[in-house]
């Protein structure tokens, strides 16, 4: 990777800035403004990429009409799929690594929380994570695993963060695992349960 | 090593609700005192784990005391509210069986008269006297035991144990049981490795102490085992201080006053070993957990001068991770009675 981003912590994940490789294959993961990190991937790769190159798109939560599909359809890619979100995006990826050959190159753009679903499945489908290429584009909220129910609470924006699953008062740490895809949520208040901090815009 | 250790007499005790446990004084004096000067910082401190001092936990490679069958029982009832204590991934068989070994004939080396392992080919038979277990069974051979190997041997051998997998010039947490341990979670962090694990941990990154420590621990040789103190403080006996529960546990922290410091406030030392796995290659890594109430600590009066001093020149940030902020000064002000001043003698030992 030609660059390195948000590693102010040792488990926090590396992103990087795609760069063309010369493998047979192409294999693409892209969520919502990670449709420009594909473009511009395409714009510095020889000509003939996207024909040897499937991109699996998911358009984000809210089916934006931002044009990012229709232009990124208009670059004549070998396979295109489309899917609402980063989540729903997964079975499909799911089906495109067990078929993957040896000789493809995978690379995964979006936001925080979709990098950390698509990174998620394809370790679970066997594959190194540092052979993956990654690009952070967009929002910064996190997914985030709640150490006392072990539910995930997906787009986490803010510091503490209530639990979606346990309701309790969460502290986001500087931990994450790629295993779950998430990173660590810790009862803030459990000291004394009637201190009640204030929440703050944290990732965005 | 090499010689038998006596076999220490069981205490009852709980490391929950009534809190019931309770050091006697020969189980205090053994104790792994986890500091050699008056003041503390991350060190590379990494040393042989061999020559075990008589009459202290180093005597036997892998220590046995009083409160073994306490604790296991308190092992027991955490693996019954949360199976996830204790993990292995796939690849982490084979290591499994190598830590079984190990402990089974540390085990049996260093207390015969309560262990016993007879080996015909893979025909082994295990009798663990204090526990009432006698088990035949055929190494390798998971059906053949009640529990996978790591668990197995796990609920019957105090302190936590986690297994690494070594790859790529890295260690990866790969496996392990953890009941008993200062606040983090296998769960979350089963596949990680060195790094990515530390990763909360203030200062030491900065200094380079990781990077030095891995390097020592990839060098670990079978013949070589090493060892390292850490430490950090409790309140009131508990063992299985996950963050798990820690929103059951945390109110606990508030509760130390002047009046109850003595006895309510804790000193918790782990005596941490690194041994090369011989089939896997893997390296086991056993997290043993000591608990040394402020009133034990001061009948070794230079234990409580030590301590004192310690607590006061503690960096913030350490205090702060650690999660002293709460009673670090009521402790302070207990131990100063027993700090005049004067210097301590060197090393870790009582005088
Ligand atoms: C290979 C086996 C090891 C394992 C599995 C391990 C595991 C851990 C874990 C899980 C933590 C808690 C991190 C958190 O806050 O979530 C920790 C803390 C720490 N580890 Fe390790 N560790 C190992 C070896 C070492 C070595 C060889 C050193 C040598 C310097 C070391 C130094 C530390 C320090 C300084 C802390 C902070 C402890 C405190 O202030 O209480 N560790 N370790």
């Amino acid at each position: 990777m030609s660059s390195i981003r948000y590693a102010e912590f040792k488990s926090r994940p590396y992103y990087g800035v795609l760069e063309p490789a010369s493998a047979l294959e192409h294999l693409i993961v892209a969520e919502g403004e990670g449709a420009h990190a594909v473009m511009e991937l395409v714009a510095k790769a020889p000509a003939g990429f996207t024909s040897q190159a499937t991109l699996l798109y998911a358009e984000g939560p809210y089916s934006p009409d931002n044009g990012n599909t229709e232009a990124l359809r208009e670059l004549g890619f070998a396979r295109f799929h489309t899917s609402a979100t980063a989540a729903a995006a997964v079975p499909r990826l799911e089906g495109a690594l067990e078929r993957l050959k040896m000789s493809t190159e995978v690379y995964l753009t979006g936001s925080e929380s979709a990098l950390s679903i698509f990174v998620k499945a394809c370790t679970d489908a066997g594959l190194d994570y540092q052979g993956l290429q990654t690009e952070h584009r967009g929002s910064l909220a996190r997914r985030v695993q709640c150490v006392h129910c072990k539910g995930i609470t997906e787009n986490v924006t803010t510091q503490p963060a209530t639990c979606a699953h346990c309701g309790l008062l969460l502290l986001v740490r500087d931990h994450y695992s790629r295993r779950i895809g998430a990173f660590q949520g810790v009862n803030i208040n459990a000291e004394d349960p009637s201190d009640i901090p204030a929440k703050e815009e944290m990732f965005r | 090593m090499g010689s038998t250790a006596s076999l220490p007499t069981f205490k009852d005790g709980t490391y929950r609700d009534d809190f019931s446990f309770k050091n006697s004084p020969e189980t205090v004096v053994r104790a792994p005192f986890p500091f050699d000067k008056d003041e503390y910082m991350y060190a590379v401190n990494m040393e042989l784990h061999k020559d075990g001092r008589k009459g202290t936990a180093y005597e036997e490679p892998i220590d046995m005391d009083e409160h073994y069958l306490a604790e296991m029982r308190d092992r027991a009832l955490v693996l019954d509210e949360d199976p996830l204590r204790c993990q292995s991934l796939p690849h982490m068989e084979m290591a499994g069986w190598d830590t079984l070994e190990l402990l089974m004939e540390c085990k049996a080396a260093s207390f015969p008269e309560a262990f016993s392992l007879e080996r015909d080919g893979d025909q082994w038979h295990w009798i663990n006297r204090p526990m009432g277990i006698d088990q035949h069974f055929t190494f390798g051979d998971a059906t053949t035991l009640p529990y996978g190997p790591l668990e197995y041997i796990t609920r019957q051998a105090q302190g936590d144990f986690v297994v690494l997998d070594e790859r790529d010039g890295n260690l990866w947490m790969d496996a392990g049981m953890v009941t008993t341990q200062a606040d983090w979670s296998l769960d979350f962090d089963i596949g990680m490795n060195f790094f990515e694990w530390h990763a909360p941990v203030p200062l030491a990154h900065e200094k380079g102490i990781f990077q030095r420590a891995l390097k020592y621990l990839l060098a670990v040789q079978q013949s070589n085992p090493a060892r390292r103190l850490n430490w950090t403080m409790t309140v009131n006996p508990r063992l299985d201080t996950s963050p798990e529960n820690y929103h059951q546990w945390g109110p606990e922290n508030t509760h130390i006053t002047p009046e109850n410091v003595a006895d309510k406030l804790f000193l918790r030392i782990e005596l941490q070993s690194f041994w090369r796995l011989p089939r896997s290659n893997a390296i086991l890594f056993p997290i043993r957990c000591y608990l040394l109430s402020m009133r034990d600590l001061s009948t070794v009066p230079k234990w409580a001068t030590r301590m004192h001093r310690v607590l006061k020149s503690l960096p913030p940030e350490l205090s702060s991770y650690k999660g002293l902020d709460n009673f670090r000064e009521i402790a302070i002000d207990w131990l100063s009675e027993y700090d005049d001043g004067s210097p301590t003698t060197p090393g870790p030992f009582p005088d």
